[in-house]
Formats: C-alpha cells, structure tokens, sequence
C-alpha cells in the first residue's frame, strides 16, 4: 500500500512534466494539424536557458522558471515563423519532416555550442522530503505538481475566457470561416505556439530540479512519452492531453515499481501502439457529426 | 460600392471564372444566381480575399481589393456568410458571436451590434450558452448571418443561404435578409433558390459556365423566358 502511493506520488510528478508537454503538441496539432517533434527540444532549452540562468544571472527558480518560458515562448515563435510557416499550403508529410529536421538541428546545434555532456542543474531549491504516513513527498515534487496545476488552469482560462483563446478554437475547427470573420490565423498560430513553448519551457527547468541533470539530447524520449500523452488523451484535445500526461507517468512509474524498470519505455510505446489499434480518437477525442 | 471587371479565377485546376463583370450599387440587393458549378461561390470567395483571382480587378468604395488579405478585407466593410455556414462548432452561441466582432477594436459597438443581433435574431439569444453545434440547421444558418452582420458590414455577401432548409426557414432567411436590406446594408446574394432570390432582389445576373449570360432587374429576369425554363422549372408554353 505504502509502496503504491509512494509510486503515485513519483507518478503525478513525472506525469505533470508530460502533460505540459503533451499540451503543446495537441494545441499545435490541433490548429496546424502537425505533430511539432522539435517541441521535446524547446523543453530542453528551456532546461538550459534556466540553467544558466540560475548558475550565472543568479535568478531563483520563479525568477528561471518564468524567464525559462518567455525564451521557450520566443524561440517556439521564432521556428515557426522560420520552419513551418513557409511551409503553410505544402503537404501536411513536408512539415513533418520539417519538423523532424528542426529537432535535430536544435539536438546537434546545442551540442555543438555548448558541449554534448549531462551537467547538473543548480539546485536552487534544498530538497526537503516529508514523510505521511511513511509515505515520501519532496519539496520539489509539490512544487512541480502545484506548479503544472497553476499553469494548466491558467491555459485553460485562456482558451476558454480570452478573445485569442476563442479565435485559436475558432482557427481550429474552421479556419476559413476564422479568416472570414477578420481572424488573421497567423497571429493565432503565432500565439498558440507561443503558449505551448512557454508550457514545455517550465517543464525543463522543473525536470532539470527534479532530475539534477540536463543535457542537448533530453528533450527526445519525453517529447516522444508527451506525444504518447497527447495521443491516449485524444489527440487535439487539451484536456486530454493534461490526463494522457497523468497517466502516462503513473503508467511509468508503476511499471518500475512491479519490477520492470527496463520495460517502462516500452511499455509507453505499447500504450500507443493499443491506443491507435482499439482507440484512434484517444480518450476525448472528437467523434465528428455533420448535421444538415 | 462594388465592381468586378474582368474577373478571372482559376480553382481546382479548372477556369471556374471566366472574365465576368457585374456591379454592386449601395443599398442593393443583387443576385447572382446559376447552376451548380457556374462559379458563383469562387466569385464570392474571391471578393472575400479567400482565393486571388488569375486576372481581373475588384473595386470596393473605389479601391482595388485583389491580393488583400481576407482579415483586411472584413475589416474594410465586407462580410461573407459561407456556404455551408461553417459556424464554429464547440464555441458557444455567444462566443461565435463574438469572434464574428474580432476585428472590431471598439468594444462598445461590439456590445451596441450584439444587441442588434440578438434583436434581429431572438432564437440566438435563447441559446447563447449552447454549443453551436446543436443548433439545427435553420439556426445555425442564423448565427452564421448574425456572426458575419457582429462585423457592422456595409456589403453582406450571402453564399446558397437557403442550402439544405426546410420552407419554412426558406422564407424566414429571405424575409430576414430583406430587413438587414431596408437597414442600409447592402446585399450580394448566391442562390440556387433562384426564384426566390430574384423576388427579393434589385437586379440579378445569370451565371453559365463561368460567365455572365444576362443581367436585368429582379423582375425582368423573373419573366423572362429563357430564365424561367432554366432557372425556375417553368415548361414553356406549347
């Protein structure tokens, strides 16, 4: 029992770190109708940005956190003004391999610049664990999960209250009758990748706490575990994605705690391949009904 | 306030649009009406800023509006409803609403013109918390004319807005785009509904295959002849 809750507490710490991640890839894929698989890299620059930060501006960690998601945000603009955008009215398959290519030239660019090695994220934060019931939970671990949480309510007031929340559902369901009404959908594709950067950008800096390491290539097997997420949530949908992310890190975390730790990759990767087969649409996704 | 020349536009690979001209004066309704086909919705489009047409020009107040993008284009005076309705499913009644006043910066006249839609449309206000998508199709092709009239358009441009109702929304649709008419906006109309369209309409111009065959005013094309047997499924006389 104590081992169980143990294994879920670790779970919801890692799963928030996928479903900030799985958030980007369903809202982008939900408006432009393409798997970004560069957005595991903006994780990682956010991860290095808050690295420096910290050891050399000296920021805390609100202070790296939110300057982490404002140069995520930025550079999530910046490759889709520069690699998707020209790309706009090609073939959905052109993107995608755009999209794979950006990830490895921000993989192999940042090894390049700043040295392939893993080095340890300044810990900014003491690590204290406080034990329920002989039960642990660190500091870190409440600080990710109270900080995903804020920033997922946070989104989703945004998508749901704010005119630019309205307009990106607006370009996604229709984005002819969008530009119709006078949306301009590059601005709202602009914003959107602007929000889910800056998601994936707070989640390097907290992976970086949690795990005490970064490195160029540690955006790739989370970015692809987020992309799970968002798949079992129902690609496209974002509470999908913030619930695919939940379960996928239970579903990880559970797998180690039984004694396969070897298998957790393989077993997310088995939860996709289930997933297209029994359940294409994903947990919320949407059945379409045309009506006359 | 509007004028096509020489319009041109190549979709899908074909000349959907072959060199057709007409005009639009302020405070008209005009209806441009044809087979399925005759490229009447490109034409629409094209004024919309949605397609760029292969050679021709389109004046609105005088200014030539080809190559713009269609978000300037509502922004200038001119609102299309969309064939189809294509009304944002998942957003509310409220919030399509809404997005119809986007490229409004005045927050007050967007308030003043959602009161003048509701008004024009009561059944929207019933529903403004529900999702667009459970209206019928009758409503929905209302809130895709109210969403475009959130814009305060001086040109409404209405594409098959009769497509797929039953009679009697048919005729609530026509009597509705009347009085927006006779509220000082002007209309260019599609239809396939060509009877109809004609009744309510200034002038009207017939489409074939890509080009003007006849102009003349609601009445004169109603009776005329080879109208009526094309158009209006009237058996010549023997």
């Amino acid at each position: 029992m104590q081992t169980m809750m143990q294994q879920m507490i670790n779970g919801l710490s890692l799963g928030s770190i996928y479903a900030l991640l799985a958030l980007g890839y369903t809202m982008v894929y939900g408006i432009i109708k393409l798997i970004n698989f560069a957005h595991g890299d903006i994780y990682m620059l956010g991860a290095f940005w808050g690295y420096y930060a910290i050891n050399y501006l000296h920021f805390g960690f609100v202070g790296a956190l939110l300057s982490a998601m404002v140069m995520a945000s930025l550079s999530g603009v910046l490759i889709e003004y520069l690699a998707y955008r020209p790309l706009r009215n090609s073939p959905r398959i052109a993107a995608l391999i755009t999209a794979i290519g950006v990830s490895f030239f921000l993989e192999n660019g940042m090894s390049f610049l700043f040295g392939a090695n893993a080095r340890n994220f300044p810990q900014v934060i003491t690590t204290k664990t406080y034990y329920f019931f002989g039960v642990g939970i660190s500091n870190v671990q409440l600080l990710i999960l109270f900080t995903s949480l804020v920033l997922m309510v946070l989104l989703q007031f945004i998508i749901k209250q704010t005119t630019m929340g309205k307009a990106m559902r607006a370009v996604a369901v229709d984005p002819q009758a969008a530009q119709l009404v006078g949306i301009n959908p590059d601005h709202v594709i602009s914003f959107t990748f602007a929000l889910g950067s800056a998601l994936a950008g707070a989640a390097g800096v907290m992976i970086g706490l949690y795990y005490n390491s970064i490195d160029p290539l540690m955006g790739m097997v989370p970015g692809i575990k987020a992309f799970v997420a968002a798949v079992v949530g129902g690609i496209g949908s974002v509470p999908g994605a913030a619930v695919g992310g939940f379960l996928i890190g239970l579903l990880e975390t559970g797998v180690q705690a039984i004694g396969l730790s070897a298998y957790k990759d393989a077993a997310v990767y088995l939860v996709l391949i289930l997933m297209l087969v029994v359940l294409p649409a994903g947990l919320f996704g949407k059945r379409q009904r045309e009506k006359v | 306030m509007l004028e096509v020349k020489d319009l041109v536009v190549n979709y899908g690979g074909i000349q959907a649009v072959k060199d057709v001209s007409f005009r639009v004066n302020t405070g008209e309704v005009v209806a441009l009406i044809g087979a399925n086909g005759a490229g009447k919705s490109t034409i629409l489009k094209t004024i919309s800023g949605l397609l760029r047409p292969r050679s021709g020009t389109i004046l609105y107040e005088d200014k030539n509006i080809v190559g713009m993008a269609a978000a300037k284009i509502v922004k200038m005076g001119i609102s299309q409803v969309p064939e189809g309705r294509h009304i944002f499913a998942g957003l509310t009644v409220s919030e399509n609403l809404q997005m119809g006043a986007f490229g409004l910066k005045d927050k007050q006249a967007a308030s003043d013109q959602l009161a003048v839609v509701y008004d024009r449309f009561p059944v929207l206000k019933e529903r403004l918390n529900q999702d667009a998508a459970t209206l019928s199709g009758g409503e929905q092709q209302m809130l895709a004319m109210g969403r475009a009239l959130m814009a305060r358009p001086k040109l409404l441009l209405l594409d098959e807005p009769s497509m797929g109702l039953s009679p009697i929304f048919i005729q609530e649709i026509f009597d509705i785009i009347t009085k927006i008419n006779e509220q000082g906006t002007t209309v260019l109309l599609i239809e396939q509904n060509a009877k109809q369209a004609l009744a309510i309409a200034n002038r009207g111009y017939v489409l074939a295959s890509g080009t003007v065959k006849l102009t003349g005013t609601g009445a004169e094309l109603l009776a005329n002849p080879a109208v009526q047997a094309t158009y209006l499924g009237v058996q010549p006389a023997t």
